[in-house]
């Protein structure tokens, strides 16, 4: 007698061996441009000035180019670019983080919003030499709000010290892209914030304060990190709306590199890689700052 | 003096009445259930009593003073979010501990407390853990004691159980009704579930439409109805369409098949047509000698449901529900089978208005 289970084993036929299934994905072809891209313009050239280093123009290994950048003039060009850098990302994650909150949390009539970001989605990407000249038409010595406050309510702006081809002038330029960027960031991020979390915090006994002290800031902390890092990165990187509003007025890191590396009177294009190898540098320390920062602060994260 | 008490509440947003002349009092240590559809204002009324929305008109009292117009962290009430509303980037202990430290508790207090409570709530070892760590069944275990912590006066509940699967909801609907007894305190539960207002509520209140249809303990707004939309909306009904022969003794017909309704909504008037409802347990198959009306029918669908087997028995142009238990030594009739269907005239409820 044959039991069930073996009736049903002799019932089921051998199935074949599955073919291997092929390791190649097409997917491939959909990214090989992103990564051709990828090579070509970043990984490429990032290592090549890497190399470039730590050559001297005959291609010899030399580290003089990296003692170069403790000179002077290169030491403050990064102290400026630094200073304009952090002060733009702060005064900008402060201020688009306030009017992102204004947008999303209070209650502004509905067309305020939709408004607001369709301008910072073009305001946060209007720089270079339009921006500089649109600065220079106001702002300037001669520009339009500068001639308005002077004619009409009698101040001049010049007499306070204030110079648009400045520190100062050129944060206020910057900020006009940085506020946009934040506020572009932030409010997904405020949106992601739910209304119970704020009515559970109340009926809890919770001031606003409180509740923005004990849940919200370290619900958006992440967020907040991040996109104040991205600030610093963009103003750090920045070179045309610095060229073309201050010539060589306002000695920066990125002009500075942009002289040495075109053929300037002190062409010296290996001092140049350095110059841009330090940009990483602080980036790469920036940017390891951030990852170390939020990995505490998203501890609540799965 | 009642504990809570809501006087003639209003709330109306521009051209629309969410909630109108709603008037309740509970007692201290009552479960008071507010059951309706969505929409029905439901939710808002609890708003209000949370200090989140602001009535029209009308006036709150918690312990016979007016908190209409205090603020929600001014009313000392513990409310749990149908969406458990857990703070993601605190701890177990921490949530629950949140309500205590921004009452400005010492430490010492703030850890014996939030020990009591993850007790309570059987989380013991739990406390380190966060939101995201634990099952949505947890997570309002926690909500509940967050909100028990800081001793409220009043506990809201906004349809807790909602957002957990069924085998979950009804343990923890067994366990939040036996904490609330332990600890007396005065709750207000809403949900759209019926089950859920029946079988854990003190009373209910019945809402549709902003109205309160009906206020009741459960036995009462099951068996007793006072409108047809209570009627229709608390448990399940078979609404058929009669006849009356005869109002003053009851008499109707159903299908050309005469019975008596023990009750009605209003009174009837011989030869209109007006809807009667009857439950599906009340109704016996094959059993006439039983009970004392009876009807003819044939059985149009079977559905075996395990313990439960649903009929559904049609007379001509009406048919109706019933449930049986399963017995294995009495299979269940075939569909077309012809059977008799009896129940008791107090079973059958003339409903008022209009016909079905």
């Amino acid at each position: 007698m044959v039991d069930q289970s073996e009736a049903q084993a002799i019932a089921i036929p051998a199935q074949p061996a599955p073919a291997r299934a092929s390791t190649f994905s097409w997917a491939w072809i959909g990214v090989t441009p992103f990564l051709a891209f990828a090579v070509l313009f970043l990984i490429a050239p990032t290592l090549f000035l890497i190399v470039g280093a730590f050559q001297d123009a005959q291609g010899h290994f030399t580290l003089a180019n990296l003692a170069d950048l403790a000179q002077p003039s290169i030491v403050r060009a990064y102290r400026i670019s630094l200073e304009i850098s952090i002060t733009s990302a702060i005064l900008g994650a402060i201020f688009g983080s306030l009017i992102a909150a204004a947008a999303v949390l209070n209650g502004l009539p509905g067309w305020l919003r939709p408004t607001l970001l369709t301008f910072s989605g073009v305001a946060s990407q209007f720089a270079g030499v339009p921006l500089a000249f649109a600065f220079l038409a106001t702002l300037g010595r001669t520009g339009l709000v500068t001639y308005l406050l002077n004619t009409y309510l009698g101040f001049n702006l010049y007499s306070t010290g204030f110079n648009l081809l400045s520190f100062w002038g050129l944060t206020i330029t910057y900020l006009y892209f940085q506020i946009p960027l934040m506020i572009l960031i932030m409010t997904p991020a405020l949106d992601g914030l739910k209304r119970e979390w704020r009515e559970a915090s109340a009926i809890l006994g919770a001031s606003t304060w409180q509740y923005w002290r004990y849940v919200a800031l370290p619900v958006l902390w992440p967020s907040l990190l991040g996109a104040t890092l991205l600030l610093f990165a963009n103003a750090f990187g920045a070179v045309a709306t610095a060229y073309a509003l201050t010539g060589s007025s306002l000695n920066i890191v990125t002009i500075l590199l942009f002289a040495q590396i075109r053929g300037d009177v002190l062409h010296n294009a290996n001092l140049g890689y350095a110059l841009a190898f330090g940009m990483i540098l602080i980036t790469g320390v920036s940017n390891g700052a951030y990852i170390w920062l939020r990995s505490r602060g998203e501890r609540w994260l799965k | 003096m009642k504990f809570l008490e809501l006087e003639g509440i209003q709330k109306v947003y521009g051209p629309n009445t969410v909630v109108q002349d709603f008037n309740l009092s509970v007692d201290k240590g009552e479960f008071v259930t507010f059951l309706g559809p969505s929409g029905c204002g439901k939710t808002t009324t609890l708003r209000m009593i949370a200090g989140f929305e602001i009535p029209s008109a009308g006036a709150i009292r918690i312990n016979g003073k007016d908190v209409t117009n205090l603020k929600p962290n001014q009313r000392q009430i513990g409310m749990v979010f149908q969406a458990y509303a857990l703070f993601p980037n605190m701890t177990v202990a921490d949530n629950v501990a949140f309500g205590l430290k921004v009452a400005g508790q010492s430490s010492e207090a703030i850890r014996k407390r939030v020990g009591e409570m993850l007790d309570v709530i059987k989380l013991p070892q739990f406390g380190d853990r966060y939101p995201y760590q634990l099952s949505g069944g947890q997570q309002q275990r926690v909500a509940l004691a967050r909100a028990l912590a800081i001793k409220p006066q009043v506990l809201l509940l906004d349809e807790p159980l909602s957002a957990l699967d069924a085998k979950i909801r009804l343990s923890l609907r067994e366990e939040i009704r036996s904490l609330q007894r332990s600890l007396g305190i005065t709750t207000i539960f809403v949900t759209h579930d019926q089950e859920e207002a029946l079988s854990m509520s003190d009373r209910i209140v019945v809402m549709n439409e902003g109205r309160v249809e009906q206020i009741g303990a459960p036995f009462e707004v099951y068996n007793f109805p006072r409108t047809r939309f209570v009627a229709s909306f608390v448990g399940t009904l078979n609404i058929l369409r009669g006849k009356v022969v005869d109002g003053a003794s009851g008499r109707i017909t159903i299908d050309d098949q005469q019975v008596i309704a023990g009750r009605s909504m209003g009174n009837l008037q011989n030869g209109e047509v007006r809807s009667v409802a009857l439950r599906p347990e009340s109704v016996t198959l094959n059993g006439a000698g039983e009970k004392r009306n009876a009807m003819q029918g044939i059985i149009e669908e079977v559905s075996f449901l395990g313990a439960v087997v649903r009929m559904r028995v049609r007379f001509r142009d009406n048919a109706i529900s019933l449930d049986t238990f399963n017995n294995p030594g009495a299979p269940p009739p075939e569909r077309g089978a012809p059977v008799t269907v009896s129940f008791q005239p107090e079973d059958l409820l003339v409903l008022e208005g209009e016909t079905h």
